[in-house]
């Protein structure tokens, strides 16, 4: 359950972060300490208890089928790091 | 109705003073702009701003004044505001306190922001705070830190340390805020200012940079419980843009603000008062506690006994959501982008590893590892699971109590770095707060004294969902028989 | 034919949902706007958006639910499937995982395979789950760059998982043809492949004939035609085939097919892909489907192509290939019940719908609902016929006026023009002894044994006629005389 390096490394990715072999060292450890502490919610018999994804209870709001948005392009990319045509631009995707 | 005497200095002033100065024509809302721009000039060196635009606010603040012209009136009316920059603006940068965010401008206002500025307040800026509202002590903003008051070799508490700061140092009446775990109560306490999360889902969520969705709630810092109830029922509402923001009518959080407080009971949970307490918190926390029972209220002893594992279920629920939140910061669409990359993928990993503080990355991490393939149901599943145990319990207790009252933190303020090196000393900060930021109830923080160092001490109140009113009532009771709240460190 | 190897395929289908907004957010999903002008702040995923779910594709759903025979969940969740790619703006695709809208269900269908008899086939349905579709990389170089276009990120989709159940190309594509029918049926799809409302991804496998064990499948994505349904498949099944007879595994991947090559190639994909890290998604509260929602989606929804089909052999006495064709679409089927509740001969209604209306609607690129032959018009130039008023041929000049629009009534051409055929066998045998007086060796040649020359004569009858007379009666008298 201690992280390795490769562990590190493999959730970074996952993550999208770049993260060199120095910093997973560092980050490992740190992970592990949190994990350790993390690790005392297994001693609780959670038998029965379902699990609490909203504090509240409640039902999803359904809204009615209606077109109420014309976004303003100009104002929704203009923080854009890069565009053109009214798309935004990346790195080649490859498939 | 006020607890807090008429001061001096028009910066002193409660948020419902200031109301009455603008109202009877005392001051306009240009003349008080143009007052609290000029502290928050003076006042650079706590750092409690990031984006200020005095040709912005005082615009607003005219604005203000004109609408009063026109026989507009109300107790918000020109009354001046700073919000902390989780909370987007289209007339100022949002940032969140992190580069990511750099010079980022909004093309909506948040519903809070919004609301807020209806009932005419006028806008001073925006706040720093822990990034992506991740800390406690506004140690992680990468815009440097805040300093405390009180004492600047302290911190002042996180995330929503920018807006304590600015509070307690009368830099604008009233800032709003988030708390996820205790953001708002833990800065409150270390800034000796009243701080006030309301029930999950009364705010609107629409704009806020969301950090943990089933935690995150808009609240406020202000100089006593009145002027929180005041600006509530302007901010607490129904809003359709939020699926989880509750359908219930609007209020008058000012109601129960004379509460009798004859036969309540207050509920104090055992495992609140356990090793780790500071004495000095400790003992101001029972004298306050007297003070309620001279007033007429009842001590009962209520357990909460998993309240300790509120901690590390807020670290898989809390950070297990924010990684995902968080997966939006990719250079694609806005924000911070690479400067140099081999590949679309080089690109993503590169301006997230620029763009983000350690903290952030380091809950990322552990929210992408809790819910990894092999690793969600002992963890997530099974923190999900105990979180309903916590906030079972809190029904138990509220069975037995109408508020529950304890400690907001385990000591005074502490000194810049004292705890930065230790992640795991920084999380067990916020035990108070955490378990009922799970169970999503009311609670807040007022001031009740001062320890170690002159730095102040809050005591938390807690209540039922929904009971906002009532448990400001209780905070504004014990505000009319004593004067912590009213303190203003020196040089203020 | 037996072979050593037996094909399994199941499919997942994504229906692109016939909504006027997202599923999530208040923008237009109208296909074909310019780039990113069809995408709010929160299909952009800008810092603090939130979403609130359509309550059309709820209704969408639990449609095709209800027409699947499926179960609908009572109550089902929303969860996040956290991967990073451009197009998907939250990085997490909003979808449902552990608990669906609709669960179980299934689709009968007729198969045509190219070698045996025809024959019918049900396929079971695993699930059908709502989620959001990304938005587009456009791969024209931008300097050197590619383009992302938001506009279909958002756009409601339900996606259709199938049991493995299927066994060849033929079945594969026969289910989703009757999928894509149904859709459109309902009403909840356009149905346009080009534009991408119905993509189409298989899991393909391969194992002994006789063994009850599941192969390796491997996944082919995006299929947006059923030729390339069907050419992928039968590739994939020959790539998998010849692997394994060469001793080589098949490994579990995704691949994708190059239609120019006709050929399935791996995805450039990374190891990590898979672990999508499911969760409920704490921005959206639990959908709740009430049994008097269900009943108003019920109550609301047409009759269903398999139940109208078994009443037109039923009620109207219709083959069942006439049956299959007239529910192919429900505009036909709505047109054709029109013209069929007005005359007396359904049998006539169908041959006129099938072939007339249909080869007329197929030319001009016209769908049922726009044919300018109103049903009501077509059933009185069908009982004209059926009366004897006018002849099949004359009948098949007026269609052509009628929809041309050169004529908007059947009754007023026929009086107008004096098209009533002539059944007088009176005039008829006159006509005849003209032209049996006028065409002597024509006479003789049939006498002779020459059956045609017998058309010959039935021809120049219809000319001297001006093609009134009434076929069977020419017929007739022209037998009779010639005797």
């Amino acid at each position: 359950m201690s992280l390795k390096l490769a562990d590190v490394h493999r959730i970074a990715l996952l993550a999208r972060i770049e993260i060199t072999d120095a910093q997973a060292q560092e980050s490992a450890d740190q992970l592990n300490d949190i994990l350790a502490m993390i690790e005392r919610i297994s001693r609780v018999d959670t038998t029965d208890v379902a699990p609490m994804s909203h504090p509240l209870d409640g039902v999803q709001r359904l809204r009615p089928d209606a077109v109420t948005e014309q976004p303003d392009r100009e104002r929704t990319m203009v923080n854009a790091p890069e565009q053109q045509d009214g798309l935004f631009l990346v790195p080649r995707v490859v498939e | 109705m006020s607890a807090t005497p008429k001061p001096a200095d028009l910066a002193h002033a409660s948020l419902a003073q200031l109301g009455g100065l603008l109202d009877r024509r005392e001051v306009s809302a240009v003349e008080l702009a143009t007052h609290f721009l000029g502290r928050i000039e003076r006042h650079r060196n706590i750092n409690a701003f990031l984006d200020v635009r005095p040709e912005v606010t005082l615009a607003q603040a005219r604005q203000a004044d004109a609408r009063r012209a026109q026989g507009e009136t109300g107790p918000l009316l020109g009354v001046p505001i700073a919000h902390k920059d989780v909370f987007v603006t289209r007339d100022w940068a949002t940032t969140a306190s992190s580069r990511i965010l750099e010079g980022y401008i909004s093309p909506f206002d948040a519903t809070v922001v919004e609301s807020l500025a209806q009932a005419g307040m006028v806008c001073l800026g925006k706040l720093n705070c822990d990034e992506f509202a991740m800390g406690s002590s506004n140690e992680n903003s990468a815009y440097g830190k805040v300093l405390n008051p009180w004492d600047h070799g302290a911190v002042p508490g996180g995330s929503s340390g920018g807006s304590a700061a600015a509070v307690a140092a009368r830099l604008a009446p009233i800032a709003s805020a988030t708390d996820t775990g205790g953001s708002i109560r833990e800065p409150a306490a270390f800034s000796g200012i009243t701080g006030t999360k309301p029930t999950y889902g009364r705010p609107s969520r629409w704009g806020m940079v969301a950090f943990a969705s089933s935690l995150d709630t808009a609240g406020l810092l202000t100089i006593d419980a009145q002027d929180c109830a005041l600006a509530f029922n302007a901010m607490l509402g129904f809003d359709p843009k939020d699926s989880t923001s509750v359908d219930r009518p609007r209020e008058d959080y000012t109601r129960a603000l004379d509460i009798d407080l004859k036969g309540l009971r207050i509920g104090v949970p055992t495992e609140f008062f356990a090793a780790g307490l500071e004495p000095e918190v400790e003992a101001a926390v029972r004298a306050a506690l007297r003070e309620y029972k001279d007033m007429g209220a009842t001590l009962v002893d209520v357990a909460l006994p998993n309240a300790a594992l509120g901690i590390p279920v807020y670290y898989v629920v809390a950070s297990a959501e924010a990684s995902s939140n968080l997966s939006r910061f990719d250079g694609v669409r806005f924000g911070l982008r690479a400067k140099q990359y081999d590949d679309l993928l080089d690109m993503m990993r590169k301006t997230r590893a620029q763009g983000f503080g350690a903290e952030v990355k380091r809950r990322i991490l552990v929210g992408t590892y809790v819910l990894s393939h092999g690793y969600y149901d002992a963890y997530f599943l099974q923190a999900s699971r105990v979180r309903r145990v916590i906030a079972n319990e809190f029904q138990q207790a509220f069975s037995q109590c109408d508020i529950i009252a304890g400690p907001v933190t385990s000591g005074v303020a502490f000194g810049f770095g004292e705890k930065s090196a230790d992640p795991v000393a920084m999380y067990l900060a916020d035990l108070y707060t955490v378990p009922s930021s799970l169970a999503g109830i009311p609670a807040m923080s007022i001031p009740c004294g001062f320890g170690r160092l002159g730095r102040p001490i809050g005591l938390q109140l807690m209540a039922n969902h929904f009971d906002e009113a009532r448990m400001l009532g209780v905070a504004h009771r014990y505000q009319a028989v004593t004067d912590w709240h009213t303190r203003v460190p020196a040089g203020y | 034919m037996t072979s050593a190897w037996e094909t399994v395929i199941g499919l997942e289908t994504h229906v692109q949902l016939q909504t006027a907004s997202k599923i999530f957010s208040g923008a237009a999903t109208a296909f074909g706007a310019q780039p990113n002008t069809q995408a709010s702040v929160v299909d952009l995923a800008l810092p603090g958006v939130l979403p609130v779910l359509n309550a059309g594709a709820v209704e969408c759903a639990v449609r095709l639910g209800i027409a699947v025979g499926g179960t609908i969940a009572p109550r089902s969740v929303f969860a996040r499937k956290n991967y990073f790619y451009p197009d998907l703006p939250k990085g997490y695709q909003i979808s449902q995982y552990e608990i669906p809208v609709v669960q179980g269900g299934s689709l009968g269908f007729a198969v045509a395979p190219r070698d045996g008899e025809p024959y019918f086939k049900t396929v079971r349905l695993t699930r059908a789950h709502l989620e959001e579709d990304a938005g587009k990389s456009l791969h024209e170089d931008y300097r050197g760059m590619s383009g992302i276009d938001l506009n279909r990120a958002g756009t409601p989709l339900l996606e259709v998982v199938t049991e493995p159940d299927m066994r060849s190309s033929a079945e594969a594509v026969a289910y989703a043809r009757t999928l894509h029918a149904l859709v459109v049926w309902l009403g909840v799809c356009d149905g346009n492949m080009q534009e991408g409302s119905f993509r189409c991804d298989a899991n393909v496998s391969v194992r002994p004939a006789g063994s009850q064990v599941f192969g390796t499948r491997v996944e082919i994505k995006n299929l947006n035609s059923f030729r390339f349904l069907q050419q992928a498949i039968e590739h994939e099944v020959r790539r998998q085939i010849e692997r394994i007879e060469d001793g080589g595994r098949i490994v579990q991947e995704t691949r994708l097919y190059d239609p120019d090559r006709d050929e399935t190639r791996s995805m450039r994909s990374k190891e990590d892909a898979a672990d999508y890290r499911y969760f409920p998604d704490p921005d959206l509260l639990p959908l709740q489907i009430t049994p008097a929602f269900i009943a108003g989606v019920q109550a609301a929804l047409p009759e269903l192509p398999g139940a109208m089909r078994e009443r037109f052999v039923r009620d109207f006495g219709l083959p069942a290939q006439d049956a299959a064709a007239l529910t192919g679409s429900r505009a036909l089927a709505t047109y054709f019940e029109q013209v069929a509740g007005a005359v007396a001969d359904r049998k006539a209604a169908a041959n006129w719908v099938l072939g007339e209306v249909s080869a007329a609607l197929n030319a001009a690129g016209l769908d049922a609902a726009q044919c300018p032959v109103p049903a009501t018009e077509l059933a009185v130039l069908i009982s004209r016929v059926g009366d004897g008023t006018i002849n099949l041929k004359t009948a098949k000049e007026l269609f052509a006026l009628l929809w041309s629009g050169e004529t908007h009534s059947v009754d007023a051409v026929i009086d107008a023009r004096g098209l009533r055929q002539i059944s007088d066998t009176g005039a008829i045998e006159r006509v005849v002894d003209e032209v049996l007086a006028a065409n002597p060796a024509i006479v003789a040649e049939f006498r002779g044994g020459k059956e045609k020359a017998f058309q010959s004569l039935v021809g120049q009858a219809m000319k001297a006629t001006k093609g009134k007379a009434n076929p069977q009666q020419l017929n007739e008298v022209l037998r009779r005389k010639l005797a």
